[in-house]
Parts: C-alpha cells; structure tokens; sequence
C-alpha cells in the first residue's frame, strides 16, 4: 500500500527540485515562471494526498481554485515577459534595473 | 512490492527526473518540454489518488492551454542562450544546498515518522460506480459558490489584462484600419460618379506622301 508519507515526500521533492531551479536560472524569467508552475504543483499533490487520506473532498476544491489561480497568474506574467522583450529587447532579469532598487 | 507501488514509484521517478532536467537544460523549449512530462505524470499521481476529475483538468488546462501559451512565448523570442545561462555552475553549490536543506527539514516532518501507513491508515478504495466528479460538483456549487464566481471574474480580469497589455496600437497613418461606421453609412452617389465628357471619335490615320519618305 502507499503511504501518506510517499505522495508528501514525492511534493517534497518536486518542492525541492522547483526551488533549485529558482537559484540556478535567476536570470532567464521564462524558467523562473516554470519553476512557479512545478512549485504549486508540489504544493496541488500534498492538497490531493490529504484529501484522498483523510477522505474530505474540499482539498480537491482548494486545487481547483489554485489551478485557475495559476492559470490567470501565467497569462499575465507572459504577457508582462513579452511586453519587457519589446521594450528591452532581452529578458534577463540583470537588465531590468532602471527602477535602481 | 505490489503493482500499485510500482506505477506510483515510476510515476513519481519520471516526473522528479523531468523536473530536474527541466531546470538544468540550456534550452527553454526543452524545459517547456519536460515541464509537461513532469505535469503527465503527477497527473498519473494524481489520478492514483482517486482524484480523477483533477488529473484530467491538469492534462487538459495544464498541458494543454499554459504549456502551450509558454511555447508560444518562448518561440516568438529571440533569446541568446548564452547571456541567460551564466553563472549557472556559480550558483550551483548554494542552490543545491539549499535544496537539500529544505528537503531535510520537510523529511523530518512529513517522512514516515509521522505520516506513514501506521499513523494514517489507508482509505478504503471507492465503489466502481463512485463518480469524483459529481463529488467535487455538489460542494463547488453548494457551499463554495460564491469562491467559484470570484474564480470565474479572476478569469477574467486576467483575460482583459493579457489582451490589454500586449495589445499593440500604432499610429493613425502607418496601418490603414477598416472604418466600419464609415463603410455603412456610404451612399451609391459617393462612390460612383457620372462624368459629362465629349465623345472621342478615332480618326483613320492619313497618310501622306511626304511623311512616308522620311
């Protein structure tokens, strides 16, 4: 049988591998916007685990509000990534720094 | 190791090993690639759970809308590769780290300890004429319908903000655009106008002597 604990720890390691990814490619915002995406699916698989173990269908309704959560956030953050491409003509992230923040 | 066990190791391997590939390869359509590999097998995962109607919209909202939109993006740029990926073995050491450290952290409480098969028992399997859908259905519009309309005005305030951002205007005179109000209201008499003209009447040619020597 599986346990509660494997489907936690397989969220744990797509939490783990995601975060990686945040620190490796800090500079290229597509990949950065993708880790995202691995991120909240790590977080979806711990929501669906417990819904499934502790028999409460609500978690499976809190992935549902995340999935179309996630779905807005990605179309504005692509359509913000092209805007920054055709003002700047490049989206690495050292570049964007006219705020002087 | 039962049957069960082996498809949800395989499963959880492949999209771990896709994840990780998905964040070291040098090319995003690669990683775009691999992120929908990873996002197939969690929902396998998913699906193992008896969460059916949710590994479904993963593969049809996820794999089939966002990765794509991603595509789409990553190809309609002209990225240099080579600026993007430096630095990447600098930061190597500390990501890893890092990575390493949480997932410590997160064995220690969510590991076999306080979670495995003896501290949570497993749920009984449901009747084969279970349908999760209808399950998710009668609570997101029973209890949860008010969050279900806000989940639906999201939508779309992040429809006209996508459209609204990316949307190009140029100035009047270097695109000609239709005038649709123009169009309707133009009468017969403006387009076609009746021009009073002599008639020309085309003379034989005369052909004289002198000009033929010539």
């Amino acid at each position: 049988m599986i346990a509660l604990s494997d489907y936690l720890l397989f969220g744990a390691v797509l939490f783990m591998i995601s975060m990686a990814g945040i620190f490796l490619n800090r500079k290229n915002v597509i990949v950065l916007l993708m880790s995202i995406e691995l991120l909240l699916l790590a977080v979806n698989t711990n929501l669906v685990a417990f819904s499934h173990y502790l028999n409460d269908v609500t978690g499976q309704i809190f992935v549902f509000f995340i999935l179309t959560v996630a779905a807005a956030e990605a179309a504005i953050g692509l359509a913000i990534i092209v805007l920054v491409f055709r003002n700047r003509k490049s989206i690495n992230v050292d570049d964007l720094g006219s705020l002087k923040g | 190791m039962s049957f069960e066990q082996f498809i949800f190791y395989l499963l959880a391997a492949i999209a771990s090993l896709s994840g990780l590939l998905m964040i070291t390869v040098k090319n995003p359509v690669k990683a775009a690639l691999w992120l929908v590999l990873a996002f197939i097998s969690t929902a396998g995962l998913w699906i193992m759970a008896q969460a059916e109607f949710l590994g479904l919209v993963l593969i049809l909202v996820y794999v089939g809308a966002v990765m794509v939109l991603f595509l789409f993006v990553v190809m309609m740029l002209d990225i240099n590769m080579a600026i993007l990926k430096e630095g990447f073995t600098r930061y190597l050491p500390i990501g890893a780290l890092a990575a390493i450290a949480i997932f410590a952290l997160m064995y220690l409480v969510l590991g076999p300890n306080h979670f495995g098969l003896d501290k949570v028992a497993a749920p009984v399997s449901q009747a084969a004429d279970y349908s999760n859908t209808k399950a998710i259905a009668i609570p997101l519009y029973t209890e949860h319908v008010y969050a279900f309309i806000l989940a639906a005005v999201l939508l779309l305030v992040g429809i006209v903000a996508a459209i609204a951002l990316t949307l190009r205007r140029r100035p009047n005179g270097t695109v000609l655009y239709q005038d649709i109000d123009k169009q309707n209201r133009t009468l017969a008499k403006d387009r076609f106008v009746m021009v009073k003209m002599d008639a020309v009447v085309e003379k034989p040619p005369v052909i004289t002597e002198g000009e033929e020597k010539k």
